[in-house]
């Protein structure tokens, strides 16, 4: 599965897009596994409230979300276009 | 007809008008709005504005806040074009071009579509003074906007 991180974010994890192998089922999972896995996650998302997701490009409502098929996982800030 | 555009490279509002007008005669009404990278309020010094975007989303979300426009107020032709990368003030950000028959239909169309791309398309700006480079924070303002266009997408 692919997972994108962009603006802050980005920065604090440190890459921009990274390919994991992962058995969650709901973005809640999914973060559940990237900070135990390292500290950067932990810091980088100690505040998922403030975060969005997009599963396959689209912006889901919350991170009770399925993932399940899904290919590309995308994190970041609220948008700040225009 | 929509038109999503995401590039470094300036634009040229006048070209993008006339290109319009030239193309068909059954228009009324054109507005363009254009948005620029303006200096604090305070004061700091902007000297550097970055943007980034989701390749692939953006351009998905852009293309969705212009069709329900479109169908809501009927308008003939819809043009976004968003720059990304470095920015200084004074340049070009973004440009909201909408034709219609009529003026209430280009006005709401653009009106819509800026409330909708600020929020909801995914764009980030990183403001740089000499001292400081700090990631934009999304405005509530912004946000409660949308709640005056009824049902939220």
């Amino acid at each position: 599965m692919k997972i994108l991180y962009f603006s802050w974010l980005r920065e604090r994890i440190g890459v921009p897009s990274e390919n994991i192998e992962t058995s969650a089922l709901t973005v809640n999972e999914l973060l559940s596994e990237l900070i135990l896995s390292d500290m950067r996650y932990k810091e980088a998302f100690s505040n998922p409230v403030s975060l969005r997701v997009a599963i396959d490009q689209e912006l889901a409502n919350d991170f009770s979300a399925s993932i399940v098929g899904a290919s590309e996982i995308a994190f970041f800030p609220p948008m700040t276009g225009g | 007809m929509i038109e999503i555009q995401l590039q470094t490279d300036d634009f040229e509002i006048g070209a993008e008008q006339k290109t319009v007008r030239k193309r068909s005669f059954d228009i009324g009404a054109l507005i363009a709005f254009v948005g620029l990278v303006r200096d604090f309020e305070d004061e700091r010094k902007l000297v550097e504005m970055q943007v980034e975007y989701y390749p692939g989303m953006t351009e998905r979300e852009l293309l969705k806040i212009c069709n329900e426009a479109k169908k809501r107020w009927d308008s003939h032709f819809i043009k976004v074009i968003h720059r990304y990368g470095n920015l200084c003030l004074g340049d070009q950000i973004v440009m909201v071009m909408v034709a219609s028959k009529h003026r209430k239909s280009a006005f709401n169309s653009a009106d819509y579509i800026m409330d909708y791309l600020k929020s909801r398309a995914p764009f980030w700006k990183k403001e740089s003074t000499l001292k400081t480079k700090k990631w934009v924070i999304a405005k509530k303002s912004d946000e409660d906007l949308l709640a005056n266009w009824g049902t939220s997408k």
